[in-house]
């Protein structure tokens, strides 16, 4: 397993005709292997900035990203991302999902060892094994648009692990999804942790889900962008042999939250220059 | 408080009753979904032209001439089915220009396609055609005609290249519209998966623009069907436009009404040929 070293990494967006936007400004930030940090931020804070770097989709506009000794330079299966999926609500069309919806739940998955040149036999056996860790066995000859949105996020994670990355990187995954069945899906981001070992970076704008998902949790502030705060937390340990309402529930937890609440609050009254009303 | 009867499936279909879904809204005007499809209305609206037809006719409301009678639309039916027009069956007349259309679909789509591929994906491409596409897309494909005489003469090459033509910058357009429709989020996740460029095109671009180009093969269709029967009338010896041309100089109005009935009828076949082809080849369509 590779270690994951963001370095000095500075990004400017020039505008024409407008003022420039500092997405980020002297991030750094190093990964042990293995390690499941959480991203937490108000919406411009530069954290999608910061992923699709590390992605290698972005090239920062100084300082580098290296993945062990290597500078990342583009997109590679070592580095897989996971990306909101469509809403779990009928209806309602986020448009987001990155699943391949002319493909089957089993081509989907696929797809990453196929890429790869792996031969028939492993394919298949990686999918069946993939299919049974995020529980969709009965669904593999399904296309993903008849699966709910819980299901294809599942999918999703299914088919990140295909490839057997060093590093995932989550962009809001669960962010589309009801709270109930989001709740499901961090036990069972926090079960992939455990069974797969990865180095898992996971975007949210979700408190209770940066602290439940997050040994680390970093706490990125806008304008410009760079890491305000960072948590050493205990509940992504304990989330492994508790539920996810049961480490919710914990006063240390209720705590921690709070005060990261707070935190936030006070760092979007600041920048905005915006005072809640006294109730 | 008295139960509301469910209404028949017959008089739901009709759309005479209102559904059971329906039924229960209280804001009915203004709500889209709650017009039905008035079945019933569009058979009355069927049987009320007829009638007129047959009233006009027989009460000798309009001349022979301008309106034939059912007797005589029926008689020139069974003429044209066993002889034929002008020693050519009827199936031949529909049989070319069918066939024209679908040649000229097909040449525009064996070209436009890819081209339109390559403008959604490479800035010199898109700039090089931009300007022609862009330029030739609002001539209407008639207005080609007395240039294409000139060139090509009357002959079946001409009819194609001016159906070829008219495809051609629709499933340019449609093409390239299918690859600006793919989401970003798609294609980073194939990179990210080892996909090479070649492999991004092939398993995630062009599926993505299936959905688009299938539109625009039904639109081409349309249109070109509409080209060919305009351009039959101009200058051609075969074809239902000709058909009804010729007939027009003889005076039998009786095959000029079946003619246009014919068309109508195959431009809607047409249609609804497309509609299930595309059900069937595309299910994901809109739902990505």
């Amino acid at each position: 397993m590779k270690s994951l070293h963001i370095k000095d990494v500075t990004m400017t967006f020039n505008v024409p005709g407008g003022e420039d936007v500092h997405a980020l400004e002297h991030v750094s930030l190093d990964l042990k292997p293995g390690e499941l940090v959480s991203v937490l931020g108000p919406s411009g804070c530069g954290k999608s900035t910061l992923l699709n770097i590390i992605a290698g989709f972005l090239s920062p506009t100084a300082g580098e990203v290296t993945l062990e000794d290597e500078r990342i330079t583009g997109p590679s299966s070592e580095r897989a991302v996971v990306v909101n999926g469509p809403s779990a609500e009928r209806g309602m069309v986020f448009q987001q999902g990155a699943l391949f919806e002319w493909m089957t739940v089993e081509k989907n998955i696929a797809f990453g060892p196929k890429m790869a040149g792996k031969p028939k036999a492993e394919i298949a056996a990686t999918v069946e094994r993939l299919l049974s860790v995020v529980g969709l066995e009965d669904f593999a000859k399904k296309s993903v648009y008849e699966l709910s949105g819980g299901m294809q996020q599942r999918v999703a994670l299914a088919r990140c692990l295909a490839n057997d990355p060093e590093v995932i990187l989550m962009d809001e995954p669960l962010g589309a999804l009801d709270a109930l069945t989001r709740e499901k899906m961090q036990g069972l981001v926090l079960k992939l942790w455990k069974e797969t070992g990865k180095t898992i970076i996971l975007i949210t704008h979700s408190v209770e889900e940066a602290l439940l998902l997050g040994e680390r949790l970093i706490v990125m502030a806008p304008r410009p962008g760079r890491i305000e705060k960072e948590f050493h937390l205990p509940f992504a340990e304990l989330g492994l042999e508790k539920t996810p309402r049961e480490v919710k529930g914990m006063p240390e937890f209720v705590e921690n939250r709070d005060k990261i609440l707070t935190m936030i609050w006070e760092m979007e009254e600041d920048i905005m220059g915006y005072k809640e009303p006294a109730a | 408080m008295s139960e509301k009867k469910n209404p028949s499936n017959l008089a739901v279909w009709l759309g005479i009753a209102d559904n059971s879904f329906t039924r229960q809204k209280t804001v009915k005007f203004g709500d889209a979904s709650a017009v039905n499809s008035g079945r019933a209305y569009g058979l009355i609206t069927i049987f009320a032209v007829f009638l007129l037809w047959w009233l006009a006719t027989s009460l000798e409301w309009i001349k022979p001439i301008y309106w034939p009678s059912f007797s005589a639309v029926g008689t020139r039916l069974e003429i044209l089915l066993s002889e034929g027009f002008r020693n050519i069956t009827l199936w031949d007349h529909i049989g070319i220009s069918v066939y024209r259309v679908l040649s000229g679909v097909f040449y525009g789509a064996i070209i436009g396609i890819p081209l339109g591929l390559a403008m959604g994906l490479s800035s010199v491409a898109r700039g090089m055609f931009d300007p022609l596409v862009e330029f030739i897309r609002p001539i209407p494909p008639l207005a080609l005609i007395p240039l294409i005489i000139l060139w090509f003469g009357i002959d079946e090459f001409a009819k194609i290249f001016l159906l070829f033509l008219a495809s051609l910058f629709i499933m340019t357009i449609s093409a390239r519209a299918g690859v600006s429709s793919v989401r970003i989020s798609k294609v980073h996740a194939a990179y990210s998966l080892g996909a090479t460029k070649f492999q991004v095109l092939r398993l995630v671009i062009l599926p993505n623009a299936l959905p688009e180009i299938f539109t625009g093969l039904r639109t081409s269709m349309g249109v070109c069907w509409g080209t060919v029967v305009a351009a039959e009338l101009v200058a051609a010896d075969r074809g239902v436009g000709s058909m009804i041309m010729i007939a027009k100089n003889f005076l039998q109005t009786d095959t000029v009404v079946i003619g246009i009935f014919i068309i109508g009828i195959i431009g809607f076949s047409i249609e609804i040929l497309m509609r299930l082809l595309e059900k069937k080849l595309i299910p994901w369509r809109g739902k990505g």
